[in-house]
């Protein structure tokens, strides 16, 4: 999992020239990005920017129109050999979370290494409990999603993720539906996967604290493009693009 | 009185038979002397007994024919419905059609189109298959009502958020995967009090088999209408009797719902 040597060999995500249309709305435009092995990219911009939709094609939950994403060497195309496999390397962790909720906080972490991976029930479950107690609840295994706070079940939500062990992990505003005092449980858990573990890591968050903390690549998107990139303290402290300073004087304000 | 003690207290919907029971007693009394003649189904009777125990008979084809045909009609609604949430056109055109077509068809002139039309098209096409009545009314009620249940489905599997397809994709289950152990066990639990009420419905709807000849429990009351010409006292008798069956359905429906909530308690 941590195999992580920063920036010298290929990249892990590669994407370029990729355009998306939501009917008539542009929403990502010639976008051209790449991800290293080991590297912690942020993504922010205001709402309706494609940020999300940006980590959502690299996993194939949307369908790009034209240009071309690989990860790890493989291109995704329609093919569901090459969506399967791409999926294999990727976790992904949403805002609303996304728990099953008819299923155990267990069952929810080992329903993937059970169905898809084919591993046996007891090696899942003392998998699960790893990744329980490293996002720190492995009290709340045998509890329904919905019996826990939303700062847990966003916990758990990564923990279902590290459990089919990927290569890397996107995280799409993983604490927009939080309460504030929920945020940081769940920014330590990531912080700690970061630094611990070197995971590779896509964060679409407005967390800009995490960001200076973690990111080592910042990248501010507006109206489906991307304006701003760059290494994350000269992005913080001299942005080069007006837009991108008007946004992080914003909300960097309060 | 009588309907608050049927529909008032729900655990006491026996009760609410009993009563109506001896109302029927008491105007079984009046019969003496007027237009009734509760004589024929009455159980201290020896013929009534008989005729009781007759039509009482028709319970085990009824109960099987409407157990088979639900169970084919929750089979065929759910491989209806899934075509109809495909992102393709020609998939989401397959469902329509069906459901269109299918739920437009009277259960009566489908009934008779099964049981005399289709052994008409097996011989033509060189096919020695003949259809008995039993068999005949099971793919009338499950096709028929599988239109109905097809829609259901979708609307069950619909009500369930994007959110847990992709959340289910993205830690590798493939689309049946997703279905079986996600999305399905969540919808069956929204839509379970509409699927019994087709369910209920087919056991009514099981009620046309007898015109083909099938010996259910409608069948059975016809004939003894027919040797006893007490039609509304055996009418009454047989209403009595698919009551019985609603409120065992219902009952059990409400176990199974309450089964199903207990262990979820969703956000």
């Amino acid at each position: 999992m941590s195999d992580s040597n920063p920036h010298t060999e290929q990249p892990l995500i590669t994407m370029s020239g990729v355009n998306k249309y939501f009917g008539d709305f542009h929403v990502l435009k010639n976008i051209d990005l790449t991800v290293h092995t080991g590297e912690r990219m942020v993504i922010c911009g205001p709402s309706g920017s494609g940020k999300s939709t940006v980590v959502r094609c690299i996993c194939r939950l949307e369908t790009h129109e034209s240009g071309s994403i690989h990860v790890d060497g493989i291109e995704l195309t329609d093919d569901p050999d090459s969506i399967s496999a791409i999926r294999a390397e990727v976790g992904m962790v949403f805002q609303q979370f996304n728990l099953f909720p008819h299923l155990s906080v267990l069952d929810n972490l080992t329903l993937g290494p059970i169905k898809a991976r084919g591993m046996s029930r007891s090696d899942a479950e003392s998998l699960a409990m790893t990744y329980l107690e490293r996002v720190r609840i492995p009290e709340q295994a045998n509890k329904r999603p919905g019996q826990l706070s939303g700062g847990q079940q966003q916990r758990v939500a990564i923990a279902r993720s590290l459990c089919m062990e990927p290569r890397m992990m996107f995280f799409d505003e993983p604490t927009s539906a939080l309460d504030p005092e929920m945020i940081a449980e769940v920014l330590d858990v990531m912080v700690e996967l970061a630094e611990e573990d070197g995971m590779t890591m896509i964060v679409v968050t407005h967390e800009m604290g995490f960001a200076r903390k973690v990111a080592d690549t910042m990248v501010f998107m507006d109206h489906g493009e991307i304006v701003e990139t760059g290494p994350t303290a000269g992005f913080f402290d001299n942005p080069r693009s007006a837009r991108c300073r008007e946004f992080l004087d914003q909300i960097l304000k309060h | 009185m009588i309907t608050s003690a049927i529909i008032g207290s729900r655990r006491h919907r026996l009760v609410g038979l009993l009563v109506i029971m001896a109302v029927m007693a008491t105007l079984s009394g009046c019969g003496a002397g007027g237009n009734w003649g509760w004589y024929v189904v009455d159980p201290t009777n020896p013929s009534g007994w008989v005729n009781l125990k007759f039509l009482a008979g028709g319970f085990a084809s009824t109960i099987l024919l409407s157990i088979i045909a639900a169970i084919s009609s929750i089979t065929i609604g759910l491989l209806i419905a899934l075509p109809g949430l495909s992102e393709r056109r020609g998939l989401r055109l397959i469902n329509r059609v069906y459901v269109e077509v299918v739920r437009a068809i009277p259960l009566l002139p489908m009934l008779f189109w099964v049981f005399y039309g289709l052994p008409q098209i097996f011989k033509a096409l060189g096919l020695d298959i003949t259809i008995n009545p039993f068999w005949g009314a099971v793919i009338t009620l499950a096709l028929s009502d599988s239109a109905f249940t097809a829609e259901i489905f979708r609307a069950g599997i619909q009500s369930i958020g994007r959110g847990q397809s992709e959340a289910a994709q993205t830690v590798g289950l493939n689309y049946l995967q997703t279905m079986r152990y996600v999305i399905l066990p969540q919808a069956i639990r929204r839509i379970l009090p509409p699927l019994a009420n087709q369910f209920i419905y087919i056991v009514k709807m099981s009620a046309f088999a007898s015109v083909i000849g099938m010996q259910e429990l409608t069948r059975r009351a016809n004939e003894l209408v027919v040797t006893e010409y007490r039609p509304l006292e055996i009418y009454t008798v047989l209403i009595l009797e698919y009551l019985v069956l609603v409120l065992i359905i219902s009952q059990g429906v409400r176990w199974l719902e309450r089964k199903m909530g207990a262990d979820e308690r969703q956000r």
